[in-house]
């Protein structure tokens, strides 16, 4: 039986992580993940300054304050982008940093009143989630994982609700606006989620470690799969499955739980980098390969067909003209020979390589797509 | 009133304020103020991880971590943009926020053991912790990087503008590339104890983008964004040090965004009022050519060169009021006001003066 503050971290976790992944897809997908890093810095001083203007230090007058400053972070950027004095990625360094270090002088000004500190807002207290629940159902739960599981639940309906629109949107803004659906509005939309979602978050793990587990599972997904529904789902599980790896690796060492969780959304890229059949770099080193191998036996259809039933075949036909004429190494003749035998496009009588139909026909058929290339 | 510490904080901040204005223009005029970023907060896990392996603060230990984890993040981001074909955005963030998180596990490691509590300064900066002990070698790294920076001057001024000639032309860019990349390295890191990792990018770019809205070329770039850099890095500092328990980082970043914004609005030529007040010219100047054309074509239709147009009419031809139009061009000189046709006319008549037809036919010369 797991003790019930462990069961709390890991739920509080859990709800970070799925949140995270939900909307970090689509920010992932439309090029915007540097935008989720301003949004979740600039929150900082959407909190501070609602606190100081109505004295509210959570609840959605907290929540509205941040999500206006995330918002208004992209925004900015973009207003001083469309100046076209300076380009996004400066706009962007100049804009956030700014509306965090306001916010970090704010808190450091009113330490005394303000129930933050700026060592949790960077860095999250996940750990101490337990300290401040409420009754719900009769049951014991913290107060950061109650507003998580309201965002996440935002977040989850709004996504089934523009599914077709999100995805059009990420993919192909033009075709979106065209087809009337309102990309700018849907794309404003997804950055107040965003800004929400790192709101709920800050407090478990931080403003930079909310990057990790909106960002990492989400290139994760998009690493292995293609569709926008598989990418979630595997955002949804490497987020979930890091939560669960960082925290008993956080006790295993005695580290940070947050950082641990964060750093281990990192395994599920390794994995996927160098096993996902699609993009992975073991897959594309395969990929690599065997592409060579195709292009090396079109070279010897391609030959074999130059010299067929000319006087030169029983001296250019042969394996050692392979080795000889062409440069190949030993083995590497070997393998392109072995390929093409398999695939049946060559035939060998003793030392003579012929060309079987299929091998024929394919060789004609390179031999015209490069002259038609050629022409052109 | 001037004490020693302030005295060595302000030095501190105002060389840091120099480099990140020589470096940021670089970094900004290529387009990579985001990579600042990510190098600035993955340099925490190095700057820990030298703590842990050296067993103190050390200064040279500090910096080689920090370098070490920054060239390893900007391998990452190579690795996943080229290898794994991540868009660039994504691969910034994944690599910053993994190498941060690395960086906070570290750090709950460095907290167990003594002598570990100036750690945290690294976050957001602390004035306090510079020592006069550390201003010669932060003099020494500082005086290197610039001496380097002048020694390939000509070089990085053709990668940062123009890479394809500066390929077309033999230079090595790649190499020139990371030996930039690698002095922003030094420079975030000899920052890091005064401005932290979360804030340092706003120093390199700040600066920089101040000094782009005053002037062309590139020396006089760099040369006033160090320029910048070093008076709002030490206002900052000094700033901070007068208040009490207020970080260094955000007061300096403020300082320095402050100048940055300021420039932005208002260099002549470049800001944006000078641009919208030349935008106002040109469109009084337009409807003024436009009142004149009007005034002249309908003098010309009618024969009559000194042919008066009825004010009513002239709206009605251009479509809008011409009243402070042409209270402008009388003012001006170019028109005066005529007699009405019959007494007691309900509108104004006007008609050009010399001075009006000869800029009329020099307007319209021009158009030709």
């Amino acid at each position: 039986m797991i003790d019930p503050i462990t069961l709390m971290i890991l739920g509080t976790g859990m709800l970070v992580a799925l949140s995270g992944a939900l909307v970090g897809s689509f920010l992932v997908l439309r090029g915007q993940s540097m935008a989720g890093d301003a949004i979740s810095h600039a929150i900082v001083l959407g909190i501070v300054l609602a606190w100081m203007l109505t004295g509210a230090q959570s609840g959605p007058v907290s929540v509205i304050g941040a999500a206006l400053a995330g918002v208004g972070a992209v925004l900015g950027a973009q207003a001083l982008m469309r100046s076209r004095l300076l380009a996004q990625d400066a706009a962007t360094g100049l804009v956030f940093p700014a509306m965090f270090a306001a916010g970090v002088l704010l808190i450091n000004l009113n330490a005394r009143n303000l129930h933050l500190d700026v060592d949790t807002v960077l860095l999250g207290e996940i750990g101490f989630v337990w300290l401040d629940t409420v009754q719900v159902f009769g049951l014991e739960v913290p107060q950061a994982a109650v507003t998580l599981a309201v965002v996440t639940l935002i977040d989850a309906i709004f996504i089934a609700a523009f599914w077709k629109e999100l995805r059009l949107m990420a993919f192909d803004p033009g075709l979106a606006a065209a087809l009337g659906f309102r990309p700018g509005l849907l794309g404003l939309a997804l950055l107040v989620l965003t800004a929400v979602t790192a709101v709920a978050a800050f407090e478990a793990v931080g403003v930079v470690l909310f990057l990790a587990f909106l960002i990492v599972p989400a290139v994760t997904g998009r690493l292995v799969s293609g569709g926008v529904g598989a990418m979630i789902g595997v955002a949804v599980v490497s987020g979930l499955v890091a939560v669960g790896i960082g925290h008993w690796a956080a006790l295993t060492w005695d580290v940070s739980i947050g950082g641990s969780m964060a750093l281990a959304t990192g395994l599920g890229l390794v994995v996927a980098l160098a096993a996902s059949p699609r993009s992975g770099l073991v897959a594309a080193r395969i990929r690599r390969r065997s592409v060579r191998l195709e292009a090396r036996v079109a070279v010897l259809l391609a030959h074999l067909h130059a010299h067929e039933s000319t006087e030169a075949e029983p001296e250019e036909c042969t394996p050692a003209a392979l080795i000889e004429h062409l440069g190949w190494s030993m083995a590497r003749a070997e393998a392109v020979l072995i390929a093409a035998q398999e695939r049946g496009v060559v035939r060998r009588e003793g030392n003579l390589l012929h060309l079987t139909e299929a091998g024929r026909a394919l060789a004609v058929a390179e031999a015209r797509r490069t002259e038609r290339a050629g022409i052109r | 009133m001037l004490s020693p510490t302030l005295v060595t904080v302000a030095l501190a901040a105002a060389m840091i304020g120099i480099l990140a204005g020589v470096l940021g223009s670089f970094l900004v005029l290529r387009g990579q103020s985001l990579l600042g970023d990510v190098i600035a907060h993955a340099s925490l896990p190095g700057v820990v991880g030298g703590f842990l392996v050296s067993g103190g603060r050390g200064f040279a230990a500090v910096l080689t971590g920090a370098l070490v984890s920054g060239a390893l993040a900007g391998l990452s981001v190579q690795l996943l943009r080229r290898g794994a074909g991540v868009k660039a955005d994504a691969a910034l963030g994944t690599v910053l926020s993994l190498f941060f998180a690395a960086g906070v596990v570290l750090l709950s490691v460095a907290q167990t053991r003594s002598g570990s509590a100036g750690l945290t300064v690294f976050l957001f900066g602390q004035a306090a912790s510079v020592l006069r002990a550390d201003l010669v070698p932060m003099a020494g790294v500082g005086a290197a990087v610039l001496l380097t920076v002048a020694l390939f001057w000509k070089e990085f001024q053709l990668v940062s503008f123009d890479p394809v000639a500066a390929r077309a032309q033999g230079l090595p860019v790649s190499a020139l590339e990371t030996l930039m990349t690698v002095l922003i390295a030094v420079t975030i890191v000899l920052g890091l104890a005064l401005a932290g990792v979360v804030l340092m990018v706003a120093l390199l770019i700040a600066p920089a983008v101040a000094a782009r809205q005053w002037v062309r070329s590139l020396s006089a770039m760099v040369v006033l964004a160090a320029v910048l850099g070093a008076a709002s890095g030490g206002a900052g500092a000094i700033l901070s040090a007068l208040g009490q328990g207020v970080a260094t980082g955000p007061v300096m970043v403020l300082m320095a965004c402050a100048v940055a914004l300021a420039s932005l609005m208002l260099a002549p030529g470049r800001g944006v009022l000078a641009r919208a007040a030349e935008q106002r010219r040109r469109r009084r100047e337009l409807r003024g050519t436009q009142v004149l054309a009007a005034i002249g074509g309908l003098s010309a239709d009618h024969g009559n060169p000194a042919y008066a147009t009825d004010k009513a009419m002239l709206d009605t031809y251009l479509g809008a009021d011409s009243g402070a139009t042409l209270v402008r061009l009388r003012d001006a000189g170019l028109l005066r006001e005529a007699p009405p046709a019959a007494p007691g006319g309900a509108t104004p008549r006007w008609e050009l003066t010399e001075a009006g037809r000869a800029k009329l036919a020099q307007s319209s010369e021009a158009r030709e």
